[in-house]
């Protein structure tokens, strides 16, 4: 007979004290010029738009909203920079340059950890401890590439591009917006950015930054927005590069939009991660890494494993553990120490995830959720599970971009690949085992740009980030990334 | 008028700076005048320098590259710092002003450069092998461990500088000889090191006599390479001849040309790496491909 599996009660009568992250430190400005040229210059259309707190729908600042005409100033401000002063820079000064916006990163590195968690949702604990030491080490790392282009592509003489127009998305937004200057900058180009709509505020006070180091006028410009301001950036005929990170649907759009043009694309799209659990992985650290894969930043990660795939052998396991540990997850206030899971980035999305909830149950799938409390105001999404899905179902096929995982069970290795593979998606995947053939065998079987082997989430300067299929193309990151930003002869 | 209080130059080992266990000491002179007394440091020495170098290997081969690259760059936002007294060393020991401003602001950018390289040297030169067999091969470099370094003889700095660098860079541990005639700078140096992070025994600063030490740093059985920077054939037979009996590895550079950006290239890296291949194998369970 099989042994019972008993289910943890968790319940001591004993809460955690809050343990707030004080915000006492931070500098904020009630409202946001656009950082053209060097300078902070009020928009043309004199529209500003809000951004607000998602843990508490309360108004944090006033950004201002840069159209086709602020698009135009800072393209040019970025053109006139390159031609006059980056270009022309030696490489090692150039790079000398990124190395102080990384210091000055370091130095303010709580206060962006606090915006960001504000600003976005995102637990204090992954602000501090991810998001802005990576977003650092981007700079950091890409620094020292600046003088040392030959050694990355031999006879190839790399040169710049130009004017690099850039998109970020608000899920990692100093992080991506990282990813996006630092190689741009270290390559020899001059930068437009366009930071996501609901989450500006850290871009502005990288902007700050870039002032305070003294980085020549108009060499990065930021220009906040919506979609239209994107589309501006991405329609301008005097950008030489794009670089988007974002959805597959916008991906095909900018896709469409560059038809005809030499201007040189990336795009960092959706994804629909498989995170694969063998019977013979250490079950205890898989499932760690399945809460990791999926309610990381809320489930707000394009490389997400949202779909679970556990050997049939081990599923009762595997999920009593997983619900276990689903229970002890903590969601709320981003600001405290002990939260695990912040709030939803926007109330968009939060209606786009409830969304998928429902199309879940309405296909016939059993949906589980935890029974923590969420506060009262603001943008929640308790951490959500789906069984008894199948391959065709809208939550196994489609990007949530939530804190919802889809659990499917496999027997053979031949038939986890074949699942695994079956999505238009290609950006990562996770495997557990505690067999390092098999592993290297599903590594290499993946159809994906990331394979994690018993891990997941993990992100370094240093190692290339991208996808495969509809997940994109091009890389950010490590030595690959420098390609984006280069021509060669 | 006040007095000047004048410094006592030691020398640097394992994060310390003793006086040389000999007591002994020698007086470098620029245009007839007294540098200082200057420790001409003993065989003995040398091999607690090698003692230390060893102990600091393996907490500085395995920190993180991202580390070390912090680390190299703070030595040189402290050499920055402290400009003014390498300048004022380096003209007292017979530079003009302009050449002695340069040879600081070369340094600093050097250490820059090679900062740089911490993370990256890696991807340049390790690959992954395409083995006709079912197998997941790669190959990437490691320090080969403790390097024995004669710096040039000609400068104070910027020789100094260039040879120790890129040697730590990918996790090897030195114990360096600085330059016979003028030294002041390697001494000053090694407080640079020391308020930069480096841990103790990293790198560390002997001054002395080459004649006398030479034969000792080539010989050392725990050292496991060379770095000679001098261009005397005589020496150079000396240690290579030296070498053979743990075979170190002994790379012999022209720093004749020290300013030049030939300085600044990771294969001056990879001359003190080793190169380790894995072999793991890859099941072939379903490994007719998939058709996505």
């Amino acid at each position: 007979m099989a042994n019972k599996i008993i289910e943890i009660n968790f319940d001591t009568g004993w809460d955690l004290a809050p343990a707030p992250e004080s915000t006492s430190h931070i500098q904020l400005k009630e409202q946001y010029e656009l950082f053209i040229g060097g300078k902070w210059i009020k928009p043309e259309s004199g529209k500003y738009f809000d951004t607000i707190n998602p843990a508490t729908e309360e108004k944090i600042a006033k950004v201002a909203e840069g159209n086709e005409k602020d698009v135009d100033k800072a393209v040019k401000a970025a053109r006139k920079a390159y031609n006059e002063v980056w270009s022309k820079m030696p490489a090692n000064e150039r790079g000398k340059y990124i190395y102080r916006i990384a210091r000055l990163m370091q130095e303010k590195a709580r206060e962006l950890a606090v915006i960001e968690s504000i600003d976005g949702g995102k637990p204090i604990r992954e602000s501090r401890d991810v998001d802005i030491p990576l977003a650092a080490a981007h700079f950091f790392y890409y620094a020292g590439w600046a003088d040392k282009l030959d050694y990355a592509f031999p006879n190839r003489k790399p040169q710049s591009l130009g004017v690099a127009g850039q998109i970020t998305p608000w899920n990692f937004p100093l992080l991506m917006a990282a990813w996006k200057i630092a190689p741009a900058l270290a390559t020899g180009n001059t930068v437009v950015l366009k930071p996501a709509e609901t989450t500006p505020l850290t871009a502005l006070k990288l902007a700050e930054i870039i002032q305070e180091s003294g980085l020549p006028d108009g060499v990065v410009n930021i220009v906040t927005g919506a979609g239209a301001t994107g589309a501006a950036v991405v329609n301008h005929k005097d950008v030489d590069k794009i670089a988007f990170t974002g959805s597959t649907g916008v991906g095909k759009i900018i896709q469409n939009a560059v038809v005809g043009t030499n201007k040189k694309t990336t795009l960092e799209l959706g994804g629909k991660a498989a995170n694969i659990i063998f019977e013979d992985a250490a079950l205890d650290q898989a499932v760690e890494g399945i809460i990791n894969g999926i309610y990381f930043n809320q489930g707000h990660v394009c490389c997400a494993g949202s779909r679970l795939f556990v050997q049939e052998s081990v599923y009762d396991i595997v999920l009593r553990k997983l619900k276990d540990r689903m229970e002890s997850l903590i969601v709320g206030n981003p600001l405290d120490k002990n939260t695990d899971i912040g709030a939803i980035n926007s109330k968009e999305q939060l209606t786009t995830i409830n969304n998928y909830l429902k199309i879940g149950k309405q296909e016939g799938a059993d949906m589980y959720q935890s029974n923590c409390n969420v506060p009262k105001k603001g943008f929640w999404c308790k951490p959500t599970l789906f069984t008894n899905v199948s391959q065709s179902n809208k939550i196994v096929q489609e990007e949530i971009f939530g804190p919802v995982l889809a659990v499917q069970t496999f027997r053979t290795v031949s038939e986890v690949i074949e699942k695994a593979n079956n999505t238009p998606y290609g950006l990562s995947a996770g495997v557990w085992t505690d067999k390092g053939s098999k592993l290297f065998n599903m590594t290499s079987q993946m159809r994906a740009g990331i394979i994690w082997g018993n891990t997941y989430n993990k992100f370094d300067p240093t190692s290339p980030f991208g996808g495969y299929k509809e997940s994109g193309f091009g890389r950010e990151g490590g030595l690959h990334g420098l390609k984006a930003y280069l021509k060669f002869d | 008028m006040r007095l000047e209080v004048l410094k006592t130059y030691k020398i640097y080992i394992g994060g310390k700076f003793p006086r040389t266990e000999s007591g002994r000491y020698y007086t470098p002179k620029i245009k007839n005048e007294g540098l200082g007394n200057i420790c001409l440091s003993s065989r003995k020495d040398f091999r607690n320098a090698v003692v230390a170098a060893r102990g600091a290997f393996g907490a500085w081969s395995g920190a993180t590259a991202y580390n070390k690259s912090q680390v190299l760059y703070r030595i040189a936002e402290m050499l920055e710092g402290r400009k003014a007294q390498f300048i004022a060393e380096l003209i007292q020991q017979g530079s003009s002003k302009s050449q002695a401003e340069k040879e600081v602001a070369v340094s600093v950018d050097r250490i820059i450069y090679y900062a740089g390289w911490c993370d990256k040297y890696t991807q340049i030169f390790s690959a992954v092998n395409p083995v006709a067999s079912s197998h997941f091969n790669f190959t990437s470099p490691e320090p080969t461990g403790v390097v024995s370094i004669i710096t040039p003889e000609d400068t104070s700095l910027i020789g100094l500088v260039s040879s120790i660098i890129p040697v730590i860079v990918s996790g090897n541990t030195c114990v360096v000889l600085a330059s016979e005639s003028k030294p002041l700078c390697a001494v000053t140096f090694a407080e640079v090191l020391n308020s930069s992070d480096v841990p103790g025994g990293v790198v560390n600063i002997l001054t002395g006599n080459t004649k006398e030490l030479l034969s000792h740093m080539a010989s050392h059985m725990d050292v496991n390479a060379f770095l000679y920077a001098r261009g005397i054939a005589k020496e150079q037979t000396e240690i290579q001849k030296n070498a053979v009996e743990n075979l170190k590895r002994v790379v012999v550079r022209d720093f004749s040309d020290v300013y030049s950006s030939s300085h600044e290239n990771p294969y001056y890296i990879e001359d003190f790496v080793e190169m380790k291949t894995t072999w793991h194998p890859i099941e072939v369970i379903g490994a007719a491909g998939s058709g996505y």
